[in-house]
Parts: structure tokens; sequence; C-alpha cells
């Protein structure tokens, strides 16, 4: 057999799948979102771009627009800073390096229904550790339309800042000491070191784990479906929980379709917004 | 040296302050009904199993374990054996628009589940497929599929060309050189890679929650999310739900640590 017969072999299943469970799919969303479908009532007729055109006047839309991105923004900025410390305090670990990446990453690799139901208990008005540790407060964090979305926000950053302290911290790994020895003698120690050497070496792969973790939040949806499936008045109703409950919960396929091509298209444009910058970046470098 | 021990012990105990959520998920999965809420003292007077034995005996959990565990085990087969036949061709192999299926790739590893749930469900349905097996590891084994072969065709291109050669020049047809030559060299890949994918289908939640309907396929943080309280939360049986929930996490963070970071920079540091 030739190698291009045997490399199409090779290629074929996995194309195959791809092709029917995922490109397949994302085609389809963009058909269902410009029809009228709701199972139930047995209704599927076209309806051309009207959902798109009521999306643009419906105040829930726009409400969990702005949810969407008030939770991207504040907890992808968190996660990078407090990330990078992370891995700058673990930088210098000479023992019990297994250990404290164990810890580190536990919080990465739970499932996201249990971050939701752990920090649910953690902030339970009478039961929760917070109230506890704030001297017996009866705070009702969840319920609270003000302090649901720092919470959740709070819950997200916890889990997803190891894998930005992970990336840093390999970064930082290879860094030669002797970059900082030339740099003392150039007098430059503490603050002058971090902006000088560190700060320029790891900026290009925190602009790589911004645009992951950018996408990612994006598209989050077990943690605030979980922990408080949108409420309270919708304070957390990102565009995925939206989307969901017009899918599966008053079942207007199309309409619900058409919030998530939404998502779709805001990742594409973050995604390609993020690579130009990078390539910028890495030339200039 | 003895500053060293000190400084590192801290950051320690930082990460053990970071990880405490889960410890203290830990502790009330041992704390006797009656000292739950409210919460009058840190530490319980006694320590008690009564929340896992409820979990085992009255829960779903055991069967959504099993099916989680099944589920993910396939999925991750299926994704590493199409992945790696699918990277190995894209690594080594004349392909024609090859830079296009890989962009093709990295585009697949954006794509946003909310998108794709609607359109797999209704074809999930049109097959028989709701409520089964079969419908959670096509999901998840598609899903995982372009980060797998972006792994590994990062991993076979890192094996010297030249070996394969050797194994030519011995006789050696490609199948030989495939199974003796490739698959020894790349299976720590493999491994990093397919712990990814087992941690994916172990934590999905929406396509499991989209497309079951019973316990026959329910998984694990399904009925974790859907856990009953008939007249108040039952938090200590959630906390033991959640422990048990979490084992392979944990078992994969401890004890596949080294494979587990290598796929996670490898599949970041993608260039």
């Amino acid at each position: 057999m030739t190698d291009r017969n045997l490399s199409w072999l090779f290629l074929a299943p996995a194309l195959l799948v791809l092709g029917g469970l995922t490109v397949y799919p994302a085609l389809w969303v963009l058909w269902l979102s410009l029809q009228y479908r709701i199972p139930v009532f047995s209704i599927a007729r076209w309806a051309g771009l009207e959902h798109y055109a009521f999306l643009a006047v419906d105040t829930r839309f726009w409400n969990a627009a702005g949810v969407t991105a008030v939770f991207t923004v504040v907890s992808v900025a968190l996660e990078c800073g407090l990330g990078l410390g992370v891995a700058l305090a673990l930088r210098g670990q000479r023992h019990w390096r297994r250990v404290a990446l164990a810890l580190l990453l536990l919080a990465w690799a739970l499932p996201s229904v249990v971050t939701a139901k752990m920090f649910e208990w953690l902030y339970h008005p009478s039961g929760g550790l917070v109230n506890f540790l704030l001297g017996g407060r009866a705070i009702n964090w969840l319920g609270d339309p003000a302090l649901a979305l720092p919470a959740l926000i709070v819950a997200d950053v916890w889990r997803t800042t190891p894998f930005v302290a992970l990336l840093c911290y390999a970064r930082l790994l290879t860094i030669p000491p002797e970059l900082y020895e030339a740099g003392q003698v150039d007098g430059a120690a503490g603050w002058q070191a971090f902006a000088r050497i560190t700060w320029p070496l790891v900026r290009p792969i925190l602009l790589v784990v911004l645009l992951f973790r950018t996408l990612d939040a994006l598209r989050a949806f077990d943690l605030m479906f979980v922990l408080t499936g949108g409420g309270p008045a919708g304070s957390t109703e990102t565009l995925t929980v939206y989307a969901y409950r017009a899918l599966f919960q008053t079942l207007q396929v199309g309409f619900g379709a058409a919030i998530g091509v939404v998502v779709f298209a805001l990742v594409m444009l973050v995604a390609v917004g993020y690579l130009r910058l990078i390539n910028r970046e890495s030339r200039t470098a | 040296m003895r500053a060293g021990r000190l400084r590192d012990g801290l950051v320690l105990l930082g990460l053990a302050l970071y990880a405490a959520p889960f410890f203290w998920q830990a502790l009330t999965s041992l704390r006797p009904d009656a000292e739950l809420l409210p919460l009058a003292q840190l530490w319980p007077s006694r320590l008690t199993l009564a929340h896992y034995d409820v979990v085992f005996r009255l829960s779903l959990m055991p069967r959504a374990l099993v099916n989680s565990l099944g589920i993910a085990l396939l999925s991750t087969l299926l994704a590493v054996g199409l992945g790696a036949l699918a990277a190995y061709a894209l690594a080594r192999l004349p392909v024609c628009g090859r830079g296009l299926i890989l962009l093709g790739m990295i585009a697949a590893t954006a794509f946003p589940q909310i998108a794709t749930v609607s359109p797999l469900y209704l074809m999930m349905r049109a097959f028989g497929l709701r409520d089964t097996w079969l419908a959670l590891i096509l999901a998840n084994a598609s899903f995982a599929l372009p980060l797998v072969i972006w792994l590994l065709a990062g991993f076979i291109r890192e094996i010297p060309l030249a070996l394969e050669e050797a194994a030519a020049v011995d006789g050696a047809g490609r199948p030989a050189a495939l199974r003796w030559v490739v698959l020894p060299l790349v299976a720590p890949g493999m491994a990093s890679a397919g712990l990814l994918a087992f941690l994916f289908s172990w934590n999905e939640f929406l396509f499991a929650y989209s497309f079951t309907a019973s316990e026959a396929s329910r998984t694990v943080p399904v009925a974790l999310a859907l856990f009953p309280g008939v007249f108040e939360v039952p938090w200590g049986d959630i906390a033991a739900a959640s422990l048990l929930a979490s084992l392979p996490p944990i078992l994969i963070v401890v004890a596949f640590q080294r494979y587990l970071v290598r796929g996670l920079l490898a599949g970041a540091l993608r260039e």
C-alpha cells in the first residue's frame, strides 16, 4: 500500500467521527437557529433571522451578555494575577515539589459539579464555613443579587488558577539563572529583576493562557448552572445558561440554538483576536 | 539550607490552605448530621461513616459510578485509538490539506458545547441513542479527539525519524515499525493524552445531563447535581457523594502527575 493510501486509511476514522459529531452539529446549529422549532407543539417552520432580531431587543439576552462579560473579564484577570503569584512562590520550591503540585492541581482536576456543590455548602447561610469564619454572620451569599456573581467568580477563580499557575511555573523554570546573575551586576534585583527579566519572558505565555482562559470562561456552564442556576433574579445567568434554559426547559429549540450560535461566534471572534495579538507579540519579540 | 526548608514548608502550607475547600468537604462527609446545621464548631465531636452508608445503600451513586467509569474508559480508548492513527498520518505521512486539517483541529478545541448540544441531542434521539452509554461515549470521544490528535501528532514528531528508517533498513515493514518502534516511544504521550481525555469525560456535565433520562446512563456529575433531598438538603450525604466523585481526579494528580503535567503543558504550548 502506498503511503498516501495508508494516510487516508489512518485519518478516515477520526475525520469521520469529527465530521459527524462536531462539524455537522456545528453547521446544523446555524440552520436550527433560522427556524421556529418547538417540538412539544410540533411547531417547525422557517424563521429566517427573526430569532436574532428578537435577541437584539431582548433585555434578558443583554443581561446575560453583561453577566457573561463581567464573569469572563473579572475571573480571567484574577486567575492570571493569582496564578502568576502562585507560580513565583512555587519557583524556588526544592522540597516536597510533587506534594505541592498535587495540592495545587487538585482544584483544577475536580469535576466542576463537585466544585459547585462544595462552594454551595461553604456559602450556606447557617452551616457554611465562610459565615462561620466571619464570626457567625448570616449572609446569604448565593441568595443576594449583589453577592451571587462575586461568589460565583470566587469559585471559578479557585477552580482555574492552578492551570494558569502551572503554565507560568513551567515557563519560569526555563529562565536560566545566569540572566538574574547578570542582572544583579547591572543593579537589577527584587522588583527591578521582575520587571526587566521575569515579566518580558513570562508575558508571551501569559497571553496564551489568557486566550485559553477567556475561551473557557465564555463557554462556562456547569458551575453557574449547578451553583446558582442563573439566579437570584438573573444576576448570574450567563449566555450559556440562558441558551440551556431555552433549549431544554422552555423547549424553544430554534431560539436556544440562536443563543448558542452567538456564544459560538463570540468564542471564535475572541480566538482570532487573541491569535493576531500573539502573532504580533512574537514578531516584535 | 534550613531557611530554604522553612520557606518551602510555608509555600506548602499556603497550598494546603488553598485546597482547604476540598478538605472541608471531606470533613463534612464525616460529620454527624446533628452538627451540620447550624455550624457551631470547626471540629466535630466525633466522626461517622453514616453518610457514606446512605450514599452506597440508598442513593443512585453506585450505579452512576459504574456508568461514569465505563463511559470514561471507553471514550478514552476510542479517542486515543482513533487519535493515534490520525496523529501518525498527520505527523509522518503525506496528507493533502494537512495544514487545513490541523487548523480545523485547533478551531474544534474551541467549539462551545452549548452550541453543539442541541443538534447532538436531536441526532441521538433520531438514532434511538438517548439514555445509552454509546451516546455519551461518542459525544465525549469526539469532543476530546481534536486535543488528543494535536497532542499525539506533537509527540510523534519528537521521535527521531532515523529510528523508523533504521527499522525499515532492517527489513521491517511499516506495520512492524509502528508496532515495535513508534508505539513504545509514544506510549507515555498516549498516557498523557488519555489522562486528559479520561478526566474530561469523567467531569463532563452538559452532554450527560442533556442525553440521559434515567439511571441507565446517568453519570456521577449528573447524579450529584440531582442529588435528592426529601425535606431538607442532605449536606453530609452530598459531601460523601462528592468525595466519591473526586476519587479518580485525586488518583490522577497524585499518582499520574507527571503525565498530567506533560499533557497540560504540551496542550497549551502548541506552537
